[in-house]
């Protein structure tokens, strides 16, 4: 019978993987937020009554989105290798991992995003294209502005998907909590580490989505009793 | 001014526009009525150029609007200020930001678009409201705030679709009184879209009836309401029959429309003194056009000179509609 690991371990353990989940993660997040709202703009741009409808180019993106989207990501993981290897010079570690969370997570951003702009009413968006603004301005003062309580709590979202996402990155020795718990607790049938990585999961994914709801209610000029 | 030539527009089959055509002159409102589905909100999106109609024009100082694309298409738009049917606000914008949306799309500088946005927050009478939310402003004021981002890039014309199909009438006076403040001061003329005749009575210089996608009447209120035919009449002069009276005790039984303080207030005990006939008021009563008095009458006369009362009124500028009982008419 070994002696279970010391609680100062455990916090060391759990420090050094909390900053690898973190940063594979945060990158990802910042890459597919980037590529992801593009990409939604242009769905709800090219959709039907959209204001460049174009229905052709809306379903072959739409089909490629929906693509991405249905792909398991641990097939993703090993299918990107050699990208990834492109990339970052690399096809193992954390910044590895990176490659294919962002690219997994584009098409996930897309049509959230695309959801989300298609609920801006369309009185307000004509309004705006009455007033003589370009699509361009449009997209950035009216889809974007008048979204981004929504847009921000998409992000928490993805966030989250992304952290449980990234617990197979042990995979390609990307480390991370998932690849904390699973490795080091489960495998070698340690209960101190498993549990205390299944409750700082939890307690970090609480924080991280109370986080994003508090912004979101920040960004959110409407029902406000006062400015 | 804005002319509209034998526009016409369909959707799958059904024709919303059928060939309609109608003119406003520079600085003088125009109110389109009509029942729901006459094509009013379609005229409305043609003119807005939200949609391009299948034929004709619109002219704006002359130029067709209706075939322009790109940069063009989009300065066309900076002309023509609209306030769209419904909620059209930003809701993550104050109501000085939603106003200042058209003259950042025209590319104006900051000093001058707060400038421009404070005298018209003075012109809708909201300017104590700059830093609220559309979420806290009421229905009436958020219309007035929709009437002030359509004014802001300077149009020559503004256009705005049932305005105050969602307010209580009380709202709707202030609404109203926006628009004719518009007119008055910036000279911009006017093209309202409703099914409310009572914006017709009270800022409307002409009027526009639309039926099936096409104009059935159109001219100057005031002309309109002196023909007994009109559906203007109809829909804004008081009703005359709504008492039944006993005819036989009148020797002549007559409608008469009159406008104008001098013809409301003095025409009638004249005609009555002049001819020596006893004149009596036996239904209808009166209104108010915009600022002008109407009056729509039936008049019971008794004298042997009724006959020539009626001619006189007449001549004087009541229109005597129809005589009822007399040489002009067969009693009913
Ligand atoms: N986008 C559209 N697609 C199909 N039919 C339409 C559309 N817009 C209007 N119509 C039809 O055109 C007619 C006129 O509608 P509309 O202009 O909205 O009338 P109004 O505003 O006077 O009530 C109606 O029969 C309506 O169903
Ligand atoms: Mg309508």
């Amino acid at each position: 019978m070994r002696s279970a690991t010391p609680w100062s371990d455990v916090v060391s353990y759990l420090v050094e993987a909390t900053g690898e989940t973190l940063y594979m993660v945060g990158v990802s997040t910042v890459i597919a937020t980037a590529f992801g709202i593009p990409v939604g703009v242009w769905l709800q741009l090219t959709a039907p009554g959209g204001l460049r409808p174009a229905p052709v180019l809306h379903r072959v993106l739409g089909f490629i989105t929906d693509l991405g989207r249905s792909m398991p990501f641990i097939v993703l993981l090993v299918a990107l290798t050699s990208v990834t290897r492109l990339i970052v010079g690399g096809s193992i570690g954390s910044t590895a991992v990176i490659v294919p969370l962002a690219v997994g997570a584009i098409p996930f951003v897309g049509r959230l995003v695309q959801n989300i702009l298609s609920e801006v009413h369309v009185t307000v968006v004509e309004a705006a294209v009455t007033t003589g603004a370009s699509t361009l301005r449009i997209v950035r003062s009216v889809l974007i502005r008048e979204s981004l309580p929504a847009l921000i709590n998409a992000i928490g979202v993805t966030v989250i998907a992304l952290i449980g996402y990234s617990a197979m990155a042990g995979v390609i020795g990307g480390g991370g909590l998932g690849d904390l718990a699973i490795r080091e607790g489960y495998q070698r049938f340690n209960d101190r580490i498993l549990w205390s990585t299944v409750a700082w999961l939890a307690v970090l994914t609480t924080l991280i989505q109370l986080g994003f709801t508090r912004a979101a209610r920040a960004s959110d000029r409407r029902r406000h009793a006062s400015v | 001014m804005i002319t509209v030539e034998n526009l016409t527009k369909s959707f799958q089959g059904v024709n919303a526009l059928n060939g309609v055509t109608l003119d406003v002159e520079a600085g003088t409102v125009l109110g389109v009525v009509g029942p729901s589905g006459a094509g009013k909100s379609t005229l409305a999106r043609c003119v807005a150029l939200l949609e391009r109609p299948d034929s004709g024009a619109i002219r704006v100082d002359g130029t067709d609007i209706t075939a322009l694309d790109g940069s063009a298409l989009r300065a066309a738009r900076r002309q023509i200020g609209v306030v769209p049917q419904g909620d059209s606000l930003l809701r993550q914008r104050t109501a000085a930001g939603n106003i200042a949306l058209p003259l950042e799309s025209a590319g104006i500088p900051g000093p001058q678009r707060r400038t421009r946005v404070g005298e018209l927050l003075d012109l809708v009478g909201l300017t104590d409201k700059a830093a609220a939310y559309p979420d806290q402003l009421s229905g009436g004021q958020r219309q007035r705030i929709a009437v002030a981002r359509a004014l802001a890039a300077n149009p020559s014309v503004l256009l705005a679709d049932e305005p105050t199909s969602a307010l209580d009438p009380e709202t709707t006076g202030s609404v109203l009184t926006v628009l004719d403040r518009a007119r008055a001061e910036l000279g911009v003329t006017v093209l309202v879209v409703t099914h409310d005749m009572g914006v017709v009575r009270k800022i409307c210089d002409d009027v526009a009836v639309l039926e099936q996608g096409r104009v059935v009447e159109h001219g100057k209120v005031l002309d309109l309401v002196n023909d007994a035919g009109s559906r203007t009449s109809s829909a804004l002069l008081p009703a005359v029959d709504l008492n039944p009276i006993n005819e036989s005790t009148y020797d002549r039984v007559a409608d008469v429309v009159l406008v104008g303080f001098a013809a409301v207030g003095a025409l009638l005990p004249e005609a009555a003194h002049r001819f020596s006939v006893e004149l009596n008021i036996v239904g209808g009563g009166l209104t108010r056009l915009g600022e002008t008095p109407v009056a729509r009458f039936r008049l019971g006369l008794n004298g042997e000179r009724s006959d020539s009362a009626l001619e006189w009124i007449s001549e004087a500028g009541g229109a005597v509609q129809r005589s009822l009982k007399g040489p002009q008419g067969v009693a009913a």
